[in-house]
């Protein structure tokens, strides 16, 4: 049912700028996705990797560039547009909702799903129940694929770091996304948890979201992408499999050339 | 647990309207009810205002304008051009619906500080205007000749009567303020308050959000606002000043600015305070000041917390004897 | 007189009374470049400059320069209390939190000036006696100057201060990432605390140089405070020139309009260019910081 552009790619962006006075953050960047990919976004840090992120959901406004998906122009859309048109994003520094409980934070990550108004909302229509009873399991649901079954009821800000983390992907697992941006997920999270993340990612991998991973973790990376794309002061400086980026020789000075 | 949890809300909520029902035959004064009737008009006050500042996050510097503004308007339609009383009540909910939309559509874009300043510049110019447009508005010495309450044909034929209204009325703004809160509407707005970011990638609109929060909240406003015009027939620029507003932030933030229950319950709180204080007239100024310190330092979720806090002090007491019972 | 002198008149008076928003804008800009916060009491450290000056010849029998630079420096000390005791234990709290605890405060402030000395109004002598000088079919009072110097030398200090030291450097660092200045060893909580010294030093001068001009009383705040927060978001919210330019542009905005138009909506004024600059351009007349869009 989706309909491939000119060019193939599901999604992608092209030519994208970001310069924030005299400082270029991103310089003519292009990125393409295959629908069920896996795609890590490296480089070393300021590389401009989060900048790509928010360019490509609508917190920055980008100065030069196109961003496509299946079709559809998203260049410049406001973040919810973005959201709406199924692309999520987690983030570097957790944003939460410490203000609810987990099961609520994930209830929320529903909300463009949840079919009902104000109206139904005031009335306590039968719409109303419906929904929210749906809306409930779907929710427990995600907890459980990612393993917070048991804390739901519990303060979102009450729970432990690694938890938080798993919580705003289920969050985001919530919006049904078809494009799923984690930004650094690893990060913060010892070995063990890194390895439990890599599992939990192919498995939503497997479910047929699309993901897009800034990362530093480069067993992490290596590991479970199908693509790898680095970035280095603001350009691309490779793409491709893992096993050829990891030979990259321009890809090697970079991230030597930083000590 | 859902609807579980529904039920224990509605019962609350009858309960409380069960002692509201009851309450007049028990007190002693009329003069009481009269008190009490302000603290319902307060309440509704409050409420939209909590949804404002609890729920969304935003601060309004000048709801006491809203307030006046549909009071004026319903008062004027009704007593100078002889509108009838429904008619102008409507009138009047329908212009600060109208006002509120148009301020916050820019303002809403910015920071905190700038809407809290805009509401607060928007209050005093309607408080201005209130004063100097003699001609309209009576000018200081305020308007009278307000026709009375007059709700579907049927007239309130004394205090008690027009009591059973408010609080109607109240409750009735209380349950709807309630069920928006407990729907995915109110995870949105809850959202916005804690991460406007992360509430917008997940698809919520937060300027619409936002707008229709503050314009909702000026509509509790106003609607407290046509029953006080009817009510006490009288309006003058004094009861909508900056000093009103702040006393509106004042009861929020006292009862908890996340909390329904808790307006309602600093609404009451600092109505009936005053009457208290009655003594001490010049002073309570200093005592909102220092109430509004005083709680943001050391009780920020308010009456609503305390509450909070006290049950689960109740709850530890119990729970020790029985643990050290067990083998 | 004339037309045109009548309009100059308007012009002088407004100016006059425009430079006192300045300075009151100045005292919000300082406190936000250091903490972005709105500091709601502003206003209130202006009304305690006039009035703390009046009460200390009153009831001390103090020489007017003595009386004067006492009560600036009396309030100066008003806005460390402030800070010490509301702001800083609030440290990190949300925006509304700060805004409520400011509000707090300033209704205290006014609260506690209406307790101590009564609700009248007052008057301060000039602070140099003289007849009116004659400006082109205008009167100019002589009061005017003192107000006008006060007001200018203030200025290039505070730009000194903020270009030139380190300290007012690092007042800057902390308000755009606090984090960061505290890594460079700057002690935010000193600066934050500092400018709100400087800030209320800079209202209180604007309230006692104003004061022999116009009638001071324990309830001038609100609105004082209103207009400087109006003079800054003209000028630029963070830009300490903008704050006094568009102090005086507003003065005498208003004073033009209460002379042609109808002194009853005077105030109104101030307020409805506060909205329209809201609406139409957030940044101000002279830009300052890019405005934060949420």
């Amino acid at each position: 049912m989706s309909r491939t552009d000119r060019d193939g790619a599901f999604f992608r962006g092209e030519g994208i700028s970001l310069r924030f006075g005299g400082v270029t953050a991103l310089q003519d960047v292009a990125f393409a996705v295959e629908p069920g990919q896996l795609q890590a976004i490296i480089g070393p840090n300021g590389a401009g990797k989060t900048s790509l992120f928010n360019v490509i959901t609508g917190l920055y406004p980008l100065d030069a560039g196109e961003i496509l998906l299946d079709g559809a122009r998203l260049t410049g859309a406001p973040t919810h547009v973005v959201a709406r048109h199924g692309i999520v994003r987690t983030f570097q520094n957790l944003e939460i909702f410490a203000n609810m409980t987990v099961l609520e934070n994930v209830l929320t990550g529903e909300h463009l799903h949840g079919r009902y108004g104000a109206l139904d909302a005031l009335l306590r229509t039968r719409r109303f129940a419906r929904e929210e009873r749906r809306l409930r399991q779907q929710a427990e649901e995600a907890l459980r694929f990612v393993g917070l079954q048991d804390v739901l009821g519990q303060p979102a800000g009450h729970l432990p770091f690694g938890s938080q983390r798993l919580l705003e992907i289920a969050r985001a697992l919530g919006a049904a996304p078809r494009i799923l941006l984690l930004d650094e997920p690893a990060a913060g999270l010892n070995v063990k948890e890194t390895e439990a993340l890599g599992g939990l990612i192919r498995r939503i991998v497997d479910r047929g979201v699309t993901v897009l991973m800034v990362e530093h973790d480069m067993s992490l990376v290596m590991g479970i992408s199908d693509r790898v794309l680095v970035l280095n002061y603001g350009e691309v400086i490779a793409s491709g499999t893992p096993a050829a980026v990891q030979q990259n020789p321009a890809v090697i000075a970079a991230y030597l050339g930083e000590e | 647990m859902l609807p579980l949890r529904e039920h224990t809300h509605l019962l609350g909520l009858g309960l409380f309207a069960l002692g509201l029902a009851v309450l007049p035959f028990l007190l002693g004064n009329e003069y009481y009810l009269t008190v009490l009737i302000v603290g319902g008009l307060n309440a509704i006050l409050t409420l939209g205002l909590c949804l404002l500042m609890g729920y969304a996050g935003q601060v309004s510097l000048g709801h006491a304008a809203f307030y006046g503004l549909a009071a004026y308007t319903s008062g004027i339609l009704t007593a100078t051009w002889r509108w009838p009383v429904p008619a102008g009540m409507a009138a009047g909910i329908a212009l600060v619906l109208a006002v509120a939309s148009l301020i916050a559509v820019p303002t809403l874009r910015l920071k905190g500080h700038y809407l809290a300043m805009g509401t607060l510049g928007f209050g005093l110019i309607v408080y201005i205007v209130f004063n100097e447009a003699t001609a309209l508005t009576g000018g200081p010495s305020g308007f009278t000749g307000i026709p009375k309450l007059s709700v579907a044909g049927w007239r309130p034929a004394s205090d008690r009567d027009t009591y059973y209204l408010v609080w109607a009325a109240a409750l009735l703004l209380f349950l709807g303020a309630q069920n928006l809160v407990r729907s995915r509407l109110g995870r949105a707005l809850r959202a916005i308050h804690a991460s406007e970011t992360a509430a917008a990638s997940l698809g919520v609109d937060t300027q619409r959000y936002k707008t229709a929060v503050f314009v909702l909240s000026a509509g509790y406003a106003a609607v407290a606002g046509v029953l006080y015009a009817h009510y006490v027939t009288f309006v003058s620029p004094g009861s909508f000043s900056f000093h009103a507003s702040v006393q509106l932030v004042t009861m929020v933030v006292l009862g908890g600015m996340g909390s329904l229950w808790g307006a309602v319950a600093g609404a009451l709180f600092l109505t009936v305070l005053p009457e208290a204080l009655r003594a001490v007239e010049d002073y309570d100024i200093l005592i909102y000041g220092a109430l509004l310190i005083l709680c943001m330092m050391f009780l920020p979720g308010g009456l609503a917390e305390g509450a909070q806090r006290a049950a689960r002090w109740v709850r530890a007491l119990r729970r020790t004897p029985q643990e050290e019972a067990a083998p | 007189m004339s037309f045109v002198a009548q309009l100059l008149q308007y012009v002088i008076t407004g100016a006059t009374v425009g430079a006192t928003y300045g300075l009151a804008g100045l005292g919000f800009t300082v406190i936000f470049n250091a903490t972005e916060v709105i500091n709601f009491a502003q206003g209130e450290f202006v009304m305690l400059g006039g009035m703390l000056a009046v009460f200390a010849l009153r009831w001390g029998g103090l020489p007017l320069p003595v009386a004067v630079l006492g009560s600036v420096l009396l309030v100066s000390g008003v806005g460390v209390a402030v800070d010490r005791l509301t702001i800083r234990p609030l440290r990190g709290r949300s925006v509304i939190s700060l805004i409520i605890v400011t509000i707090g405060v300033s209704i205290l402030l006014r609260g506690g000036a209406m307790l101590v000395f009564g609700k009248d109004t007052f008057a301060l002598p000039p602070f140099s006696s003289g007849t009116p000088i004659a400006v082109g079919g205008a009167a100019m009072l002589p009061q005017s100057l003192w107000v006008g110097g006060v007001t200018l030398l203030t200025l290039l200090l505070m730009k000194l201060y903020f270009d030139r030291t380190l300290l007012g450097k690092a007042m800057l660092a902390c308000a755009c990432d606090r984090k960061a200045a505290a890594l460079m060893g700057i002690s935010v909580d000193g600066m934050v605390t500092l400018s709100f010294a400087l800030s209320a030093l800079v209202g209180a001068l604007g309230g006692v140089i104003l004061a022999p001009i116009t009638l001071t009383s324990y309830d001038v705040g609100i609105l004082l405070g209103l207009k400087g927060f109006a003079a800054c978001a003209l000028g630029g919210l963070g830009n300490p020139f903008g704050a006094v330019a568009g102090g005086v542009i507003l003065g005498v905005l208003e004073s033009l309009a209460a002379g042609l138009l109808s002194s009853g909506y005077k105030d109104a004024v101030a307020f409805v260019i506060l909205l329209l600059l809201l609406f139409l351009r957030p940044a101000g007349l002279f830009g300052g910081r890019r405005v934060e869009r949420v």
